[in-house]
């Protein structure tokens, strides 16, 4: 379990500024949704709490590490060997069977096939997907393929999850089965998750929420 | 709460206070006079307003009615602490909004108070429905159902506020 956190950070995209000073930190073991309106920078500050996108100034802690200092090279390594991610479009690879979708982090990772395949393969009865080990991305309905994600998100038992609306593409029902499995999943691991949303329900399963309002971050005031 | 807020604005005599509370609150159920007075009557006896000094004239709406330190420290009260986060509220959250903009206090800030409250609310409520039987999870989904509701209507008078602010200040 570690803390993430990013302190006063910025970042622009050519003249668009994403970013203005955002802070969040999240505890370890804490899931924290990240709302806010369409374009107001949540994604931007969930690549950024993941080492995929470098701020222009402000700092990106991960544990003890502070991690936007670190070169492209040791990122990669970072996300591959510390991060889970499940995005929108589940984003299978379409040449792999399903259990090799799961795998495919721990393969990356240096583990040989036979024993990442063993790893994969319980998370199918977990997220009650037994018997669709063999099937390919495009034989899934986006449920199953988003759990499908889900478990490649969790399978190297990462320290942190980072999900950007991981629902986004379901009806409310399958929306909330990926979600109870999300949070049940993260709690047994002890697993770190952002979660962005636009959708308050799907906010409601993290511990915290935090809106993100033209590039900051505003923690919710409780009375 | 709406009469009380109304004499915070400003002293009043009974029947402009019953011609804003229609224009604004009323929502085509004109206010009776009656309910007016009794309601004055009331606020009197509590000590959160006082009639002010006899008008000379005629008639009864000689009164001017004036809010006191108590009366304006409750509309105070109401406005900053959130409604309780039960589904339905519009028409609470309604008559919040637009007192705490015709009174130039942080209408924004009650709201995001409130959002607070909505988004606790949910978060109980979905781990009621993640632990809980079909018939906790049916009635945990129409609280959820209706305070997402109350959320949306939320964010969208946040977008509005400006707009709305000019309509309801005089
Ligand atoms: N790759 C990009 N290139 C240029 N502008 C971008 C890029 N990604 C995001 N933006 C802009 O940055 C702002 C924040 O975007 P984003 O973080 O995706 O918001 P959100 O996830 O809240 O919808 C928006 O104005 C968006 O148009
Ligand atoms: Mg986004």
């Amino acid at each position: 379990m570690k803390a993430i956190e990013a302190r006063d950070v910025h970042l622009s995209f050519g003249e668009t500024p994403a970013l203005r000073g955002a802070s969040i930190s999240v505890a370890p073991g804490e899931i924290v949704a990240i709302m806010g309106p369409s374009g107001s920078g949540k994604t931007t500050l969930l690549h950024c709490l993941a080492g995929i996108l470098v701020p222009d100034a402000g700092e990106i802690h991960f544990g003890d590490h502070r991690i936007d200092t670190l070169s492209e090279n040791q990122r990669s390594v970072l996300r591959r060997d510390e991060f889970g991610f499940v995005f929108q479009f589940g984003q299978l690879v379409p040449e792999l069977t399903a259990e090799e979708n799961v795998a495919l982090p721990l393969l990356l990772g240096g583990v040989k096939r036979t024993a990442a395949l063993g790893k994969a393969r319980p998370w199918f009865e977990r997220l009650g997907l037994a018997g669709l080990e063999r099937r390919r991305s495009g034989e899934l309905s986006g449920g199953q393929a988003q759990r499908v994600a889900l478990a490649r998100g969790l399978v190297a038992r990462p320290g942190a999850l980072f999900a950007d609306e991981p629902t986004g593409a379901l009806d409310s029902l399958t929306g909330e089965q990926v979600m109870d499995l999300l949070v049940a999943s993260a709690r047994e691991q002890g697993t770190t998750v952002v979660l962005v949303t636009h959708e308050a329900r799907v906010a409601a399963y993290a511990d915290r929420q935090v809106i993100v309002r033209d590039g900051k971050v505003n923690a919710l005031v409780h009375s | 709460m709406t009469l009380l807020g109304l004499l915070d604005r400003e002293p009043s005599h009974g029947y402009d206070l019953k011609r804003h509370y229609d224009t604004f609150f009323s929502r085509g159920k004109p206010l009776p006079f009656g309910q007016v007075y009794s309601t004055l009557g009331r606020l009197a006896r509590d000590g959160k307003i006082v009639v002010g000094e006899v008008e000379p004239g005629e008639g009864p709406e000689r009164k001017r009615y004036v809010i006191t330190e108590r009366g304006a420290t409750e509309v105070e009260s109401w406005l900053t602490e959130p409604v309780e986060a039960e589904p339905n509220l519009q028409t609470v959250l309604f008559t919040k909004v637009v007192l705490a903009l015709m009174l130039g206090r942080p209408a924004e800030e009650y709201l995001d108070r409130q959002r607070a409250a909505h988004l606790r609310r949910m978060t109980e409520l979905t781990e009621l429905r993640r632990n809980g039987e079909l018939v906790d999870v049916l009635l945990a989904d129409h609280g959820l159902f209706h305070l997402e509701a109350d959320l949306h209507w939320i964010d969208t008078t946040v977008a509005r506020l400006d707009a709305l602010r000019k309509v309801v200040r005089k």
